[in-house]
């Protein structure tokens, strides 16, 4: 890809033994919005965890993430921790346990401004000011002070966003941000995430189980399921002509607003998601797809031109 | 018309919360203000509320868990213990991670005391959810989320209940599984004639699933009606905004 | 489940629990010599002298025989202070876990009240007032572990009563006694056990301190800790009659410490299942 972030190439993960995420290849273009769809057991957390270096103890990542001239995965951690909450951030699902409960909020975003750009307290704190105003918290000023329980679920989220974008990141992770947030909240906060990444000209990789999330934030959407990237390409063209058949199943099994079911029965993927280590050899979603056939006992290759799918019997 | 099988009339339910300050009297949070609602037999009605609208509360007091501050909730119908039962949001805490799945199942009838060749009903209970009689013999963990909640649907189907009530059912659950849970309970609804409550934060999950809907907000019922009626033409603006605030496939690819 | 690989301090305290447990079993059908079996011609005899393995004490009773005997006691002082213990604290834990309110406060107060004293203090106490013996000992370390299993079980408890399948319990009509036995008590199980051994190693310390002041179990009976404090006279003549009991005294206790960090081990939710 021309002028990509990031180049991941091959990235596995392995957990106990097994693989959690299978040897995945992709690029997030410079600027843009990139949503990774995935349920559980699909990786995607996995794989933000292996970009940004912050897999927990006992997995090992193996691959290549091309940031620039240097390969993430094989950076020293005293890189790493430069990089991260400057050029690399991350914002994660649960805002309650993802800030620290006993620092107040204020200096919490200020933190990477102090860490990363060497500012005194108090230009740190009067920046940390307007990066709460900019994620539109209300009392920007007094909220500074305030502890993390002090605030609502949607603060919490906001003060998360805040503190990624204060050194102004190339990389903006977002892994699930809006989904333990509250229906109207979450329209609000996902709006705001992707003005602030356009104002940055930070690309956002978004991940997320939600596929209408993608729809109306995310430019390129790979979706994963079973460690392996199964379809990936511009948003329109993939939920306009979805090819692989589990995209299809998520697809339909999102209850239609404004439209009556035909028998009145919602659409359902049939069977469950494998837990680790239960997937099936070669396609892991062969065992739940209408389609299958003996030709997908092996992994099909993710091929394509610009829409790209990894499946023997791709819808046209 | 027949009796309601609920009757809830003003409804309300405070809390106490700690002291945080010495000498001032501690706040109160009122959770439920003012509730009232019939559930009529045979009916699948939506309770839908973002956090903080009470409708875990008011599960609690349908079940007589808790005592009302002001009002009433009347069940008209034999005995609650039996006849309303209900199934949580998150199935992993839903089962004793120490029981093994059939005594799992099978715990209403044993408490309840209720006859019956134990076995057979197990067998029964397991088939109606789409589970084996087998898988009677292994323990929760071992099972995935979806099927777990199975296995809480099954528990409460065991007593013969009239009214289930279904906290958050799917919200926990992949996307792919929910329609699969969501058409289980219908299904169930019909085979075992049953009154349904479905609580949701979503208001995508009760369009296809409940025959009328109650919008909670802050502890108070915003709005209710019937399902087709809210959703195309919803009266309060709260209503509105939920419905505006679901993010929506722009792009709808064929329908295999 | 998937097997978890054995923890190697499970197997290490195993194997020295194992020794203990089979010292005492052996020492009722057989032992060296006569523990009690004073032989003043035999005084002070090195390891290895005259038949007697670890030597011989003071009055020539063999050192052997007499940690073996010990065994016997240290096990069953172990036993009944734990049982009480448990008998005790936990359901009181369990009934401030399932009542709150005042119930929970008074078992809790009283917990701090009993636990604001130390143990020995207590068990000296005890002795005091009423006859020293090992009766005497076994129930003043009981007392003095019950707060402990309270606040375990209490704790413990409290998340148990926290979760979904509880409410579901009531729901369905379960009274407190059927929630305790069919759901508390099976999951604060693990952390039970493990607090067991733990407390059961504290046992022996103990009672080893309350026989070293004369407090425990009474002569002739031999014990680890009488035998240390008659030891102590002699420390210039014969400085090996204080390391036997001591060590006895020292790998009982360290094997239990490592069977329960070896439990604790093996009974926590592993890395794999979280990630599923």
């Amino acid at each position: 890809m021309k002028d990509a972030t990031l180049e991941v190439r091959h990235l596995t993960v392995t957990v106990g033994g097994m693989r959690a995420v299978r040897g995945i290849t992709f690029a997030l273009p410079r600027g843009r919005r990139t949503g990774l769809i995935g349920e559980s057991g699909s990786g995607k957390t996995l794989t933000a965890l292996a970009i940004m270096g912050l897999l927990p103890e006992g997995l090992t990542a193996g691959g290549v993430a091309m940031y620039g001239a240097e390969d993430l995965l094989s950076l020293p951690d005293s890189r790493l921790c430069e990089l991260r909450g400057d050029r690399l951030a991350m914002v994660f699902q649960e805002p309650m346990t993802a800030l620290n409960p006993v620092m107040p909020v204020g200096a919490q975003v200020a933190e990477p401004l102090r860490v990363h750009r060497g500012l005194s307290r108090r230009d740190a704190t009067l920046e940390a000011a307007r990066l709460l105003e900019r994620v539109q918290i209300p009392n920007a000023a007094e909220r500074l002070r305030a502890y993390p329980h002090q605030l609502s679920g949607g603060q919490r989220q906001r003060a998360m966003i805040a503190m990624a974008i204060a050194c102004s990141p190339d990389l903006l992770i977002a892994d699930e941000p809006t989904t333990a947030l509250d229906v109207t909240v979450q329209a609000q906060v996902l709006a705001l995430l992707g003005r602030l990444v356009d104002e940055e000209g930070a690309t956002l990789l978004l991940i997320t189980h939600d596929l209408p999330v993608v729809d109306q934030l995310c430019d390129r959407v790979l979706v994963m399921y079973g460690g392996w990237i199964v379809e990936e390409g511009e948003t329109d063209e993939v939920f306009g002509r979805p090819r692989h058949p589990y995209t299809v199943g998520l697809m339909d099994a999102i209850p239609p607003l404004d439209e009556d079911l035909p028998d009145g029965r919602l659409r359902a993927i049939a069977g469950s998601v494998p837990g680790l280590g239960e997937f099936p050899s070669g396609c892991p979603f062969r065992t739940r797809c209408p389609r299958a056939d003996d030709a997908c006992a092996v992994m099909p290759p993710l091929a394509g031109d610009g829409h790209l799918v990894a499946c023997w019997h791709p819808f046209a | 018309m027949s009796e309601p099988v609920f009757e809830v009339r003003d409804l309300t339910r405070r809390y106490r919360l700690p002291r945080t300050a010495l000498l001032q009297p501690p706040r109160t949070l009122t959770a439920l203000r003012g509730v009232s609602f019939d559930l009529r037999r045979g009916e699948s009605l939506g309770i839908v509320g973002e956090s903080g609208s009470g409708k875990s509360t008011l599960l609690r007091l349908m079940l007589s868990l808790e005592r009302p501050d002001e009002g009433t909730v009347t069940y008209h119908g034999g005995s609650l213990r039996r006849e309303v039962q209900i199934v949580f949001q998150d199935p992993v805490s839903a089962l004793d991670p120490r029981m093994r799945v059939a005594d799992l199942v099978l715990e209403p009838v044993r408490v309840l005391r209720l006859p019956g060749d134990h076995p057979a009903m197990l067998a029964e209970l397991m088939h109606a959810v789409g589970l084996s009689a087998a898988a009677g013999r292994r323990f929760p963990h071992e099972f995935s989320g979806g099927q777990r909640q199975r296995i809480a649907i099954a528990r409460a189907l065991a007593p013969r209940p009239r009214v289930l009530l279904a906290d958050e059912p799917v919200s926990a659950l992949d996307v792919s599984v929910r329609a699969q849970i969501l058409n289980l309970l219908l299904d169930l609804r019909a085979g075992y004639d049953l009154t349904l409550v479905l609580v949701a934060h979503d208001l995508s999950v009760v369009r296809h699933t409940c025959d009328r809907v109650l919008v909670m907000r802050a502890g108070e019922v915003v709005e209710v009606g019937d399902t087709r009626t809210i959703f195309r033409s919803p009266r309060h603006p709260y209503t509105r905004a939920l419905l505006e605030s679901i993010p929506r496939l722009r792009t709808r690819g064929p329908v295999a | 489940m998937r097997r978890r690989p054995l923890p190697p301090s499970l197997a290490a305290g195993a194997l020295l629990i194992a020794l203990l447990v089979l010292s005492a079993l052996v020492s009722f059908a057989w032992t060296p010599a006569p523990p009690t079996h004073v032989l003043i011609a035999d005084r002070f005899a090195g390891p290895g002298q005259h038949g007697h393995l670890l030597g011989s004490d003071q009055f020539g009773r063999d050192v052997l025989s007499m940690l073996m005997v010990g065994a016997r006691n240290t096990l069953f002082v172990g036993v009944v202070a734990v049982g009480i213990a448990i008998v005790l604290g936990v359901p009181l834990g369990g009934a401030a876990a399932l009542r709150r309110g005042w119930v929970e406060e008074l078992v809790m107060r009283a917990s701090d009240l009993m636990l604001a004293f130390p143990a020995l203090l207590l068990a000296i106490l005890f002795a005091a007032v009423f006859r020293p013996g090992i009766l005497t000992a076994m129930i003043a370390i009981g007392l003095a572990f019950t707060p402990v299993f309270a606040r375990l079980v209490r704790g413990a408890g409290l998340q148990v009563m926290a979760q979904d399948y509880v409410t579901a319990a009531r729901t369905f009509g379960s009274s407190a006694g059927a929630v305790f036995w069919r759901h508390l008590l099976p999951n604060v199980t693990n952390v039970l056990i493990v607090q067991a051994t733990v407390a059961f190693a504290l046992s022996i310390l103990a009672e080893a301190a309350l026989s070293y002041l004369g407090l425990g179990t009474q002569p002739p009976t031999p014990s680890w800790g009488r035998m240390l404090n008659d030891a102590q006279a002699y420390l210039n003549q014969s400085p090996l009659l204080a390391l036997w009991p001591g060590l006895a005294i020292a790998l009982s206790v360290l094997g239990f410490n490592l069977l329960g960090d070896g439990l604790r081990d093996l009974l926590d939710p592993k890395l794999v299942e979280r990630m599923q």
